[in-house]
Order: C-alpha cells, then structure tokens, then sequence
C-alpha cells in the first residue's frame, strides 16, 4: 500500500493529520509506504489537482472523495466531521475506511 | 508585520451584510471593540465561528461589539466574495457584523497573517489583546478562554492578564 501525504506548509493543519494518520495506521496494524510531498506553488497545485492542505491519498485515491474535485489551490483544505462539523484534517473515520 | 498592544484601531469603513457601511465611528460608545480578521472558506474560521457568535452575544449586553472582517482575495477564493459572505452568515446566524475589506487596507493595517486573528480594543480604542479565539479549534478540548479573560479584564478596567497569543489559522489570501 502506497499513501500520498501532500501538503502546504501555510497551514498549520498537517502535523495532526500526519500524527492521526500514523495512529490509524498503527492501530490497524498497516504498513504502507507513506510518501510526503510539499506542494510550494499555486501552478504545483493545479498540477497535482491539489485541491489544499492536507491531502491524502491512499493507492491514488483520495481518503475524502468529495473533496477531491475542489479547485486546486494553496489553502487548508476542508474535512467534514460525522456530526457535520467542519475540520481542518480528515476524520479518523475517513481514513479508517479508505485504509480498510 | 502585527500591530503593537496600545496601537489605535484601525480607522475603516466597509460595506457590511445589511447593504451599508460601517466605520470605527459606528462603534463608538462600545465599551469594547472585538475586530476579527476572518474570511468564509478557512476550515479553522468554520470550526470558531459559533463560539465567536457566542461571544457576540454573551457580551453585547456589557458594551461589546464583534466585527469580523474579512479581507481575503475573492478573485482567487471566490468562496470569500461578498455574495458568499452574505450567504454563509445568514445560513449560520452570525451574531456579529461581518465587513468586506476589498482594498484589504485593515488586514495590511492590522498586520494580520491567519484567520481567525483577534484584536481586541479598550474604551479607547487601544489594542489590548491580540491573538487566538481560545486555546484548541476543538471546541470539546478548549482550556485557555483568551478571548473571554481579555473582554472579562478590559471590562473591569484591567489589562489582560494574558494579552498576546499565537493565531492558529489559514494564511489571508493576499492579492
């Protein structure tokens, strides 16, 4: 299993998603390849159809979806939580079940 | 780079949601004055903009305003136009007013670099706290309520014992 971890770093969102996806993975006994990848630039973005920080993917797809199809950009990146709220990391229910 | 505590509140005057302007002068009489850098797309925003209604409201009757002003790039973030302000307060009952800083002359005033940022000014219109909300976007997790303890000491006629905190946020989307 391969999982792309991308992010920006003008968010500050990204040690905790790293940290929530390690404990997932670790709790579910996974090993995978985890690849970090910084994304710098708007055009970078737009080539990586990275629709903002941070994005995960595991075997190429998205953990969330949805939020894939969003205009790439340099932003945080929305989450939404099971009881509706909005976050800035994936629930560890999303990632739970695109590891699954 | 951020405003100094003591500095004067940024003179502004911006179209509000209600289809008017609001400047500094409509505050006067506040006894305090709570001015938000904020914007409507941010996921950190979203996660404290209930509790910022909250205050709003918790405080109005003591003589504070809230004002959120948001100053973001709507040409590159069109979640931040003015159209989309409109829809996002009514849809979420915000309590407090919310102002369209095209020219982005408060941000750049303000020195803001996150949203939310808070800036929080005296009866004299001197800032006396600036920084985050509370302690945690995670409003189940919160221990540290720097917004409330600032407007708790500036309404007794005290400094805040805690005055400057870290904004944890998205960046303002610059033109």
């Amino acid at each position: 299993m391969r999982i792309d971890f991308l992010f920006w770093r003008g968010c500050p969102s990204h040690p905790e998603a790293r940290e929530l996806l390690d404990d997932v993975l670790a709790a579910r006994g996974i090993e995978a390849e985890v690849v970090e990848q910084e994304v710098f630039s708007e055009e970078e973005a737009r080539e990586l159809a990275f629709p903002g920080s941070p994005t995960v993917r595991v075997d190429g797809r998205d953990v969330d979806p949805e939020g894939a199809s969003a205009r790439p950009a340099l932003t945080c990146r929305i989450y939404y939580l099971p009881d509706g709220r909005s976050s800035p990391v994936p629930s560890r229910r999303q990632l739970e079940e695109a590891l699954a | 780079m951020t405003v100094a505590l003591g500095t004067d509140a940024p003179q502004f005057d911006l179209p509000g949601l209600n289809g008017q302007n609001h400047s500094l002068d409509s505050y006067t009489g506040a006894e305090a004055l709570v001015l938000v850098q904020s914007c409507n797309h941010c996921p950190y925003v979203q996660a404290w903009e209930d509790r910022l209604s909250a205050i709003a409201r918790d405080y109005e009757g003591r003589g504070v305003r809230v004002v959120a002003v948001n100053s973001n790039d709507a040409e590159n973030y069109p979640e931040d136009s003015f159209e989309e302000m409109q829809a996002r307060a009514t849809a979420r009952g915000f309590a407090f007013d919310y102002l369209y800083d095209e020219p982005q002359a408060v941000a750049r005033e303000l020195g803001a670099e996150r949203t939310p940022e808070v800036f929080v000014y005296d009866r004299d219109r001197r800032l006396v706290y600036h920084g985050a909300i509370d302690d945690s976007r995670d409003e189940t997790a919160v221990s540290q309520q720097y917004l409330r303890d600032a407007l708790d000491a500036v309404l007794g006629g005290e400094e805040p014992a805690v005055s400057e905190t870290p904004a944890v946020g998205c960046t303002v989307k610059w033109k």
